[in-house]
């Protein structure tokens, strides 16, 4: 049977490949990196990432702020699977799996409210917000050996957060997240210390789209700055028809030594750093923002410097940064915060889903500036997003049929450099690629760059 | 809610909307451009929250005129790589009701369908209401602010609002 079709013919074919190449091959020695395109668009290697990747990996699953009071909930999926987030009538944070210990069904479906309770309307079970079982309609039919207090709500293995963002475990052996986190704790620190409250919230309004490429393609493209000048060329222009000053700036006494460097965080996680040369609501005004912005702007940095100090608020203030948590967050933190998951529902389109993140009790006029400077550039109707979505829907289709006569992809930019690497360059996405490369293969990657 | 309106404030809507969807099915984005009012806003609020105000809430889409005026210019480039080549769309505006009106402006919702078609892209229909606050301008209007609500729970598959909607 497996030869008997052309279809069938090729899948074995593919079987096969897949364990002659590897999925990477990885030799800075040799100033050789290269990517097997198998690995975006094989099925397989999809249901294998959803063992090797997201179930062992600490995966984002909503913020503090989108659960603020007791009975508060939100239900989403997470790692997959649907989710019920909520700060119980004691104020704990919760994570359930969405399905009644019964027979299954969702238990919640409405997207975010307050409740004391969860009720499954096929058979009546309702469970409190802390997740135990208390009411079973007719429950005298069962046998002694029921037992309620085994068939609360399931909760996630793990759940725990750092700094008001929070993260779902499905493995009981990895370390703790704060250790899982490594040098990505930093930036978040970074992200969260613009505001004076030291808290952020989730702003009204997600976007939820999907993009037709494989989910690893939208790690590359969300902090990788080579695509910058050609994708966004009409952006770019935006700007400068705005009377802002797009050139990167020059001269002495800059926060960041170059114009922005791409960095390893460790355990997969990476960054590219950038000193801020296009305006940050927190605080660096630019002319898009309206004259009447000005005096708020500046406010913002002068709170800044009477909380953090000079040098911190600069490095605050005055660069952005696009963080990877692996392996599938990204919060940018530049024209404004975007924090940005997706979830691979086929092996050739993912499920996005964006907030907007502002500073708890921020001005009106501040928040309208956020919003507004968010918008410029991204999301669905943005001036730049539509052109990524599309740049990865033509690489998905592009390489979908052509794999086997073209099997690999280069990503060397920057490796035969000596000391940092530029946001350009491409050690951010080998430092993705290494690490998930680990996580699928079980082999520690063997060269360090 | 009005049962019914002036019957000549509706006619003259209707001819109105009908003109703005054939511009914008034929990209004739200058032309669509000329309907603005000099204070113009276009909006798409989002899925999760089509009656917030974009002072407060994350919108698809919440443009000044001078954003307008840049949407166009970057819609007429091919360096707009998400509609080029330009969606090709039809538009099926329909249940068209006068909400207000006054010797000022007018206020008018319709339902509205929009097919669009791509050459090796993504197509799909967005479906939903316009609200539409026209500003009486001799015998016809100029869009004071034009709101586009999208009916689905999430853009999802529609993936990206890069054309006028």
């Amino acid at each position: 049977m497996l030869f008997a079709a052309g279809k069938t013919n090729r899948t074995f074919g593919h079987y096969l490949l897949m364990h002659l190449e590897p999925y990477i091959i990885d030799n800075p020695a040799q100033d050789d990196f290269r990517l097997n395109r198998e690995t975006l668009v094989d099925p397989k290697i999809l249901q294998l990432e959803k063992c090797r990747v997201f179930d062992t990996c600490w995966i984002y699953a909503g913020h503090d702020s989108e659960v603020a009071m007791p009975g508060d909930f939100i239900t989403r999926n997470v790692a997959g699977r649907p989710v019920i987030m909520t700060r119980d009538s004691q104020s704990e944070m919760r994570l359930f799996l969405n399905t009644c210990r019964h027979r299954g069904a969702k238990v919640c479906r409405e997207r975010s409210g307050n409740t004391k309770r969860f009720y499954c309307f096929y058979h009546g079970w309702s469970y409190n917000n802390d997740g135990a079982l208390v009411a079973v309609p007719g429950d005298d039919a069962y046998p002694d050996s029921f037992d309620r207090s085994e068939l609360g709500l399931m909760e996630v293995p793990r759940f725990e957060q750092y700094r008001g963002f929070w993260f779902a475990c499905f493995d009981r052996n990895i370390p703790d997240l704060e250790t899982y986190l490594e040098g990505a704790k930093e930036y978040i620190d970074l992200v969260v210390d613009q505001s004076p409250t030291a808290t952020m919230e989730i702003i009204t309004g997600v976007q939820e789209y999907d993009v037709e490429a494989n989910w690893k393609l939208l790690v590359e493209n969300s902090f990788d700055d080579y695509h910058l000048h050609s994708t966004h060329s009409t952006w770019l222009e935006y700007m400068r028809d705005a009377g802002v000053n797009i050139k990167v700036p020059k001269g002495e006494g800059l926060v960041l030594p170059k114009r922005g460097i791409g960095k390893n965080l460790g355990n997969g996680h990476a960054v590219i750093d950038n000193l801020n040369f296009r305006g940050r609501p927190v605080a660096a005004w630019i002319s898009i923002y309206g004259e009447e912005a000005k005096p708020i702007v500046e406010a913002a940095k002068t709170e800044l410097v009477d909380r953090l100090g000079e040098k911190r608020a600069e490095r605050v203030a005055n660069t952005n940064r696009n963080l990877f948590v692996f392996p599938n967050l990204m919060i940018n933190d530049g024209s404004s915060v975007t924090v940005r998951t997706f979830w691979p529902a086929e092996v050739d389109r993912m499920e996005v889903t964006a907030w907007a993140l502002g500073p708890v009790d921020e001005s009106r006029e501040m928040r309208r500036v956020r919003l507004d400077a968010f918008l410029t550039f991204y999301g669905p109707g943005g001036f730049a997003t539509p052109d990524d979505v599309e740049a990865l829907m033509q690489v998905q289709r592009g390489i979908a049929e052509t794999v086997n006569e073209v099997p690999w992809s280069v990503m060397t930019r920057g490796i035969a450099k000596e000391g940092e690497q530029l946001n350009s360059d491409e050690l951010h996405l080998r430092t993705f690629w290494r690490r998930w490369n680990e996580l699928m293969t079980g082999e520690t990657a063997a060269a360090a760059e | 809610m009005k049962q019914f309106s002036d019957n000549a404030d509706r006619v003259a809507v209707e001819g109105f909307l009908y003109y703005e969807a054939a511009v914008l099915d034929e990209w004739k984005l200058d032309a669509w451009l000329d309907l603005m009012a000099d204070d113009a806003v276009y909006l798409v609020p989002p899925n999760e929250s089509p009656d917030s105000d974009p002072n407060d809430t994350l919108f698809i889409i919440a443009d000044d005129i001078h954003r307008i005026r840049s949407r166009v210019k970057r819609l007429k480039s091919p360096d707009a790589h998400a509609e080029y080549p330009p969606s090709r769309t039809r538009r099926l505006i329909t249940n068209v009701r006068i909400l207000d009106s006054s010797e000022r402006e007018v206020k008018a919702t319709s339902n509205f369908s929009v097919h669009r078609f791509r050459r090796g892209g993504k197509g799909g229909v967005y479906v939903g209401r316009y609200i539409h606050r026209l500003v009486r301008s001799g015998d016809s209007f100029k869009i004071a602010e034009r709101r586009a609500i999208l009916d689905a729970e999430e853009l999802g598959a529609l993936g990206a609002v890069s054309f006028i909607l």
